[in-house]
This record gives structure tokens, sequence and C-alpha cells, in this order.
């Protein structure tokens, strides 16, 4: 199986970028999505430097993709988003305008923030050019499952969310704005702060969810380390790993472990817990009864 | 033109009051999980989708058929069969989000009309065009994260008739593009047709403290000689550092009633009530409301003031994104 680096989710600083970029050059990682999925607000603070990372990467034998926007409303997002394919890399569209600026039949991925929920969107996302899909984070292993078997079919990858904080909503109001009393056209960047999001507890201390602009994401980091002998029988061909600030490239070695069975998952949780001991592991949505739940072994600092 | 109001029944009788009140059109589902208003006791099965339709249209009203969850994984055919049954009903058209799901009705069923639901939150002009020209959508019901002028915007580059929620629950996520109910309870809109499901409802008094918690998770806390709000996930009150208040939402409703002048000069063509789960005297009300609101419009009257606030439970009322401040 392969491992994905998705696009950073967070609006970090240019030097930041870079240099986590510089860093999956020499990463056990086959394939680096980039660009803004979040807030377009955040893009002209490091666009310049995406034309260096695509070659970068491209030159340390990866392949590379550049994300749309998940949510494209103004006028200067729908022309930012007509002119990715020019950038001359493949485009994966995580909203379908994507689809609509790309040249009928060219070849393309499907981000996870698509809604792909059955064999009919797989088979008109694979008639439409579709070479590879990232399920939305929410379906379950039976699903993933069933879908594989079609895309395979199809001769379309199945890419599954592997490890990172789930992204569970978008939206027209900037959360982090609104924090602050101001609104999302005088936001004044306020999510730059939080380069992993910002936690958000329940009125009982309980950690429940994370803040990153416009966009929701779950407290705990999704880790589909137990499910990884399902997911390879199943023929899922990529697990994505969703960007965090720390000890990245350490995590992308131990997923790459693993896949090649010189690790098994509890080893991979320990570690996790290693990096950073303040993160919560759930691998719900693939197995358990609601997407929070975690299967095994709790994280220990 | 007369704006179009589109009034949801959960029920057959909420159908027949909406008719008998002036609803223009009415939308609605079967009893299954085909569509995003799956509770319990409400939507109809398809003797009473076929008797519904059958009144509604002898009183000139049209019936909309909502399917607009995701297909489940190997479980198509559910799907399928509720957008065959939908056209022998006699449906004037059926509200879809899937693409699945639209490419299949556009090959299968050319002759139904497909309305795009606001669960596929198609938010510009050229994805809105793009779904026209792919599956031959007609009317597209707009996310509620676009502001007037952004509608206005959107009418001006698209042929594709629009449709706008101006009353009821809000959505504070983007539509179809949220999964914190099923993070929470495992049960999501996609997947289920549900948000914030009452099965994982609980509340909680101590010690004249009153929580409602969703899946475990404390939602609301109020005074126990207080109601607190149902527990709906985006419009909680939760805390960050030393902040504490509702992070995403206020628990209030939207109510764009004074918007219409403008909501018709920015193009739309109809105004979508939202509460399939609401009581048949309610939605009579409100179809009442609303149609003297468009009628008046229409006559070059002033619209009618204040005339749905008692309506929103003491909810406090928002007219949403449709104002940019909002953002």
């Amino acid at each position: 199986m392969e491992l994905t680096v998705g696009p950073n989710q967070f609006f970090w600083s240019a030097d930041r970028w870079t240099s986590f970029h510089d860093d999956l050059a020499s990463a056990p990682v086959d394939r680096v999505v980039l660009g803004e999925l979040v807030c377009s607000k955040r893009l002209p603070f490091y666009q310049d430097r995406i034309p260096d990372a695509i070659g970068t990467l491209i030159e340390a034998g990866k392949e590379v993709a550049l994300t749309s926007l998940a949510l494209v409303t103004l006028k200067r997002e729908r022309k930012l988003t007509s002119e990715l394919a020019e950038m001359g890399v493949e485009v994966e569209i995580n909203d379908l305008t994507a689809l609509a600026h790309l040249p009928e039949g060219i070849r393309f991925s499907v981000g996870p923030l698509v809604n792909v929920y059955n064999e009919g969107t797989i088979a008109w996302l694979a008639s439409r050019g579709a070479a590879r899909i990232c399920l939305p984070p929410e379906l379950p292993l039976a699903s993933v499952e069933t879908l594989t078997a079609a895309a395979t079919n199809l001769g379309v990858a199945i890419e599954v969310w592997g490890h990172g904080r789930l992204p569970l909503a978008i939206s027209g109001r900037c959360y982090h704005a609104r924090l602050h009393g101001r609104t999302k056209d005088n936001c004044q960047f306020a999510c730059e702060d939080d380069p992993d999001g910002l936690d958000i507890q329940t009125l009982d201390g309980q950690p429940f969810l994370a803040m990153n602009g416009v966009q929701t994401l779950s407290d705990t980091y999704a880790c589909a380390a137990y499910q990884i002998g399902a997911l390879e029988k199943s023929g899922v061909a990529a697990l994505r790993l969703s960007p965090q600030s720390n000890g990245f490239g350490e995590l992308s070695r131990l997923y790459r472990q693993l896949l090649d069975g010189e690790c098994d998952a509890d080893h991979v949780a320990d570690a996790i817990g290693r990096i950073d001991g303040n993160i919560r592991l759930s691998d719900g949505f693939l197995t358990g009864a609601r997407g929070v739940d975690w299967s095994g072994k709790p994280a220990q600092p | 033109m007369v704006m179009e109001i589109v009034c949801p029944a959960g029920t057959p009788a909420a159908l027949r009051a909406a008719v008998k009140a002036g609803a223009h059109t009415i939308y609605c589902g079967f009893a299954d999980e085909t569509n995003a208003r799956n509770f319990p006791g409400l939507n109809f099965d398809r003797a009473e989708m076929r008797e519904g339709v059958a009144f509604a249209h002898s009183h000139g009203t049209k019936v909309l058929i909502a399917i607009n969850t995701f297909p489940r994984a190997g479980d198509e055919a559910i799907w399928h069969r509720a957008v065959s049954d939908a056209e022998s009903c006699g449906a004037d058209a059926v509200i879809l989000a899937d693409i699945g799901l639209l490419d299949y009705a556009a090959r299968n069923h050319p002759g139904l009309r497909r309305h795009l639901s606001v669960q596929a939150a198609a938010a510009n002009a050229d994805v809105i065009n793009f779904y026209a020209d792919a599956f031959g959508v007609k009317r597209v019901v707009l996310p509620r994260v676009l502001s007037v002028p952004e509608i206005a915007a959107i009418n001006a580059e698209t042929e594709v008739e629009t449709e706008v929620f101006v009353f009821g629950g809000l959505c504070v996520m983007a539509e179809g593009r949220c999964s914190l109910s099923s993070y929470a309870t495992g049960l999501s809109p996609n997947m289920n047709g549900v948000c914030s499901p009452a099965s994982h409802v609980e509340y909680h008094d101590d010690d004249g403290v009153l929580d409602a918690r969703l899946g475990g998770y404390t939602i609301h806390r109020v005074e126990a000689k207080d109601s607190a709000p149902y527990p709906t996930l985006c419009k909680g009150c939760f805390s960050t550092g030393d902040k504490t208040g509702h992070l995403f939402e206020d628990a209030v409703s939207l109510n764009a009633e004074q918007l219409i002048p403008q909501l018709q000069k920015a193009g739309v063509i109809a105004l979508k009530i939202e509460g399939r789960q609401r009581s048949r005297s309610y939605v009579a009300q409100v179809v009442r409301n609303f149609r003297a609101a468009v009628d008046a419009l229409e006559a070059g009257k002033p619209m009618p003031e204040g005339m749905l606030a008692r309506l929103s439970e003491g909810q406090a009322m928002t007219t949403g994104a449709y104002k940019k401040t909002w953002r």
C-alpha cells in the first residue's frame, strides 16, 4: 500500500510550509497533495512557494497533486479554481467546482471532501477521468470494501483517510474570526496561532472538536493502524496521512514500517503517544459505533 | 411572477393542511433512509405519497419528492426504487444530492424533473451550470452560505432556477459536507438522513442544573427551572481557552421574511420553508404568512411585519448568511 500526504489543513507561515514540504522529499511517502483546501485568504501568504515545492517533490520521485478549495463561493475563488490545471500537475478536486473547470477527459483525482458514497458515483467520476479517489472519512469498513472492489474494476485507485484530525465540516462562517469578535472579511488571520487547530471542549471540559477557521475538525486524530490488514485485503491502494505540525517525518516512517510489516499497530499507537502525549486517537468511522470511538490501545505519553 | 412558496410536509395531514393554506408547492419524502428527514413516525409510504400527490394536484399544488441522502454502497437499489416510485406517484420533480443518483435518474427517468438538493452544497454559478449540463438539473436549492448579492450574481450567470431557505432550522455548516453528527453519534445527515438524532439525546437534572447531552457530550447547560434547547451539535455551548459560549452559532433559527423583496430582485424563484418534522398547524400558519407576504409583494403592497416571530418558539431569529456580516 502507498502512503499519500494530504494537503495541509491549517494556516502555517510560508517558512513552516516550505520546510514541511522540503522534509517530505526525504520522507518514505509516495504521493503528496498540496495547495489550499480550507480558506482562500491564506493562499497569498505561501502561493509563490508552491512551484518550488512541486519541483522539489517531483525531483525526489514523489507523485504530486494540487488540491482545490473545499468550498468555492467568491469570484476570486472561482478564478483560482479555474487556474488549478495550469500548474501542470494532477488536480485533486475537493469541490465539484474544480471538475467543472477541468478539460473533459483529463485525468484527475478526487479528495475526501467530495461525497463519494456509492458505486454509481464512482462509475460517473471514473467516466469523467478520475484515476484515484480518497474516500470520505465518514465511511465504514463495509462501504470501503464494496467501493474499493467497484473502483478497482474501473481502474480507479482507492485511498483511505489513515491519520490526522478529521475534517468534519466546512462553513461560510469563520469561527476563529467569530471567537475574536470579527467577521470573516476582517478576520486578521486569527487562525494563524493554531498550527493544528484550536481545541474545543464541552462544558464538562471533555475534549471534543478543533476549530480551524471555516473548518471544524475532530479533537481526535484518526488512526487506521488497526485496520491495515482489512484495508489491504480490500485492495485499498493508499493510506492518507494528514499533515500535523509535530513529528510528521517520524509519523510517516511509522506508517511505512507498519505497511511493510516491520511493526504492529500497538507499536504505532505507542509511538504516536511519544510524538505528542496530548493526542487522542480514533478509528470509529471505520469500525466503531461512532466516529470518535477507538478500537486500539490508548496512546501513552 | 409571484414567488413560489415551497412548503414541507412530514405527514399526509400536513400536506393537506399546507395545500389548503395556499402553498404553491409541497416537498416531502418516503418513510425510509432515502431522505434527509428520516425521523420516526414521519414521511410517506408509497400509497400515501400517491394519494398526497393526487390531492395536491387537484388543488393546483405541485409536489417535490426529496431523495437527498447519499445511497449506501451495496444498497443503491433502495434509492433507485425511490426515484422510480416518485415518478410513478406523479411527483413534479425529485430533489437529489448524490452524483451517482443524479446520473441514474437522468439516464433512466429523463422525463422526471430534477432539482439539486441543498445537500449538494452547490455554492457558485460554475458548479450549478455543471450540474445542469451533466445531469439536466432545472433548479438548485442554494446552500445557506451565500449573501443576497452573491445569490444575485449567481442568477445573473445561470439559467437554472434558484430556491432559497427563508424560514426554520438553520444549518451553520455547508449542507451535505458535515459529519459532526456521525462523529458523536454514528448517525449522519448524509448516510442516515438524521442530524443530532433524538435517539442519542439525554437530559440530566443534577442538583438544579439541567444538561442536554448528545452522544454523551454535554451540548447545553441551563438552570433546571429553564428549558434546555435541543442539543443540535453546531448550536451548542462549548469552551476554548478562557472563552465559553456558542462558538459556532447561537440557538437561533432562520427568518428571512423581511428579505423577500431583495431575494426576488436577486432573481430567486422559490422560497423554501424548513420543517418536515413540524406539526400541520405550524406548517399551515407559516404557509399562510409567507403566502400573504409574496402576494403583497406581487400586488406592490408593503410586506406584513414580524408575522412569524411567535412561531419561533422563543428562539432568537437570524437572517443567517444572507447578510454578509454573519460570516
